[in-house]
């Protein structure tokens, strides 16, 4: 949208019409609210302000408000977006702004979804760092220019907010996949020296619902928040489970 | 749902495919060019070797990489159990290469 565009739209001052999505795992709609336009307003605001003045039974879910909990995200105009950190003036349009739950999520009520299949996939793809050392060794010495640590730094800063598993259309089509967030995490472990669990994690991300299902669509870097690439990553784990089988460095 | 043995049997008929197709065009755009009747192309490739390897392989190789992303693509669009999805690559790889394979006998043997 063009800066003038936005300009002639968004007018603090004024007020927003915005829907809202309420229901449950039974079911549910859209909402129509009214809510006063401020200057520098984010969605997580307007969401806000609604349960606040207007619906005090509306359910979301929050923590930090500076885009590092990871907690806020939900889906802004039918495309997935951290809240808290997204100006109203960067997605309003001509229609009102319209909020609803994590895509590819089930619900638990209003804008809060069921983040449980998310983060059991994680652990399926054993996102647990497994150390290699006691508390008694010494502390492993890694330099930042190490190729596997810059692999590893590369997409590490992964706040776990689902953004990229909303806007995956291959976790939409295949509910076993694993999905972005949970591979990536894989990804930044076995590029980690430290972590003694390759070989078995190999297996975990190579197996039915594994890396193998990823079609590069993208849409994870598109939308990451931290402007991740978690296909990349993905391609990193397809690249090395698949030298690993050939070479024989695992049994699958 | 592709694990580990299904991309990389995807990936290296796709290896052995791409050249192929390029020998494949190349050898459509000569006989066109050319203007080779039937005959003239069935007495180039009845009995000979060469041609039946290189559209044999070619028909293998088709019948393993279009299994497996046919696969993907039903299990995607219509959530069919994953119970079937070995049977049913099975199944069309074996019927595209019995298909591919009757083909490449009529213009060699």
């Amino acid at each position: 949208m063009s800066k003038q565009r936005e300009t002639e739209l968004y007018r603090p001052g004024e007020t927003l019409a915005v829907k809202v999505w309420r229901g449950n795992a039974n079911g549910g709609g859209f909402h129509a609210y009214t809510v006063p336009s401020q200057e520098s307003q984010t969605v997580l605001d307007v969401v806000t302000w609604i349960q606040q003045n207007a619906e005090p039974t509306l359910t979301y879910r929050f923590a930090c408000r500076v885009g590092m909990c990871g907690s806020c995200a939900m889906m802004v105009n039918g495309e997935p977006r951290w809240t808290c950190r997204t100006h109203v003036k960067k997605v309003i349009g001509d229609k009102p702004l319209e909020i609803a739950p994590l895509r590819n999520l089930p619900v638990i009520k209003d804008l809060a979804a069921d983040m449980a299949e998310f983060f059991d996939k994680w652990t399926a793809a054993r996102g647990q760092f497994q150390p290699s050392q006691s508390r008694d060794d010494a502390m492993a010495a890694i330099s930042p220019d190490e190729p596997r640590r810059a692999a590893a730094n590369a997409a590490i800063e992964c706040i776990n907010c689902a953004v990229c598993y909303a806007a995956c259309d291959t976790v939409a089509a295949n509910p076993g996949y694993l999905g972005p967030a949970a591979l990536n995490r894989a990804w930044t472990l076995q590029s980690d020296v430290r972590d003694d669990a390759f070989a078995e994690r190999l297996d975990a991300v190579s197996a039915g619902g594994g890396c193998f299902n990823c079609h590069s669509h993208q849409s994870c870097m598109t939308y990451c928040p931290n402007e991740l690439n978690p296909t990349a990553s993905i391609a990193g784990l397809k690249r090395l489970s698949a030298f690993s089988y050939l070479t024989g460095g695992k049994s699958r | 749902m592709i694990g580990l043995r299904l991309y990389l049997a995807q990936r290296i008929s796709a290896l052995v495919m791409a050249p192929l197709v390029i020998g494949h065009i190349a050898v459509m755009i000569y006989a066109v060019q050319n203007g080779l009747s039937a005959v003239e192309i069935l007495s180039r490739t009845q009995g000979s070797l060469w041609w039946g390897g290189f559209y044999g392989l070619f028909v293998a190789a088709v019948a393993v990489h279009a299994a497996i992303g046919v696969r993907a693509i039903i299990y995607e669009t219509f959530g069919t159990h994953v119970r079937w999805l070995d049977p049913l690559t099975w199944t069309i790889g074996l019927g595209l290469f019995l298909l591919g394979g009757r083909a490449v006998a009529a213009v060699v043997l």
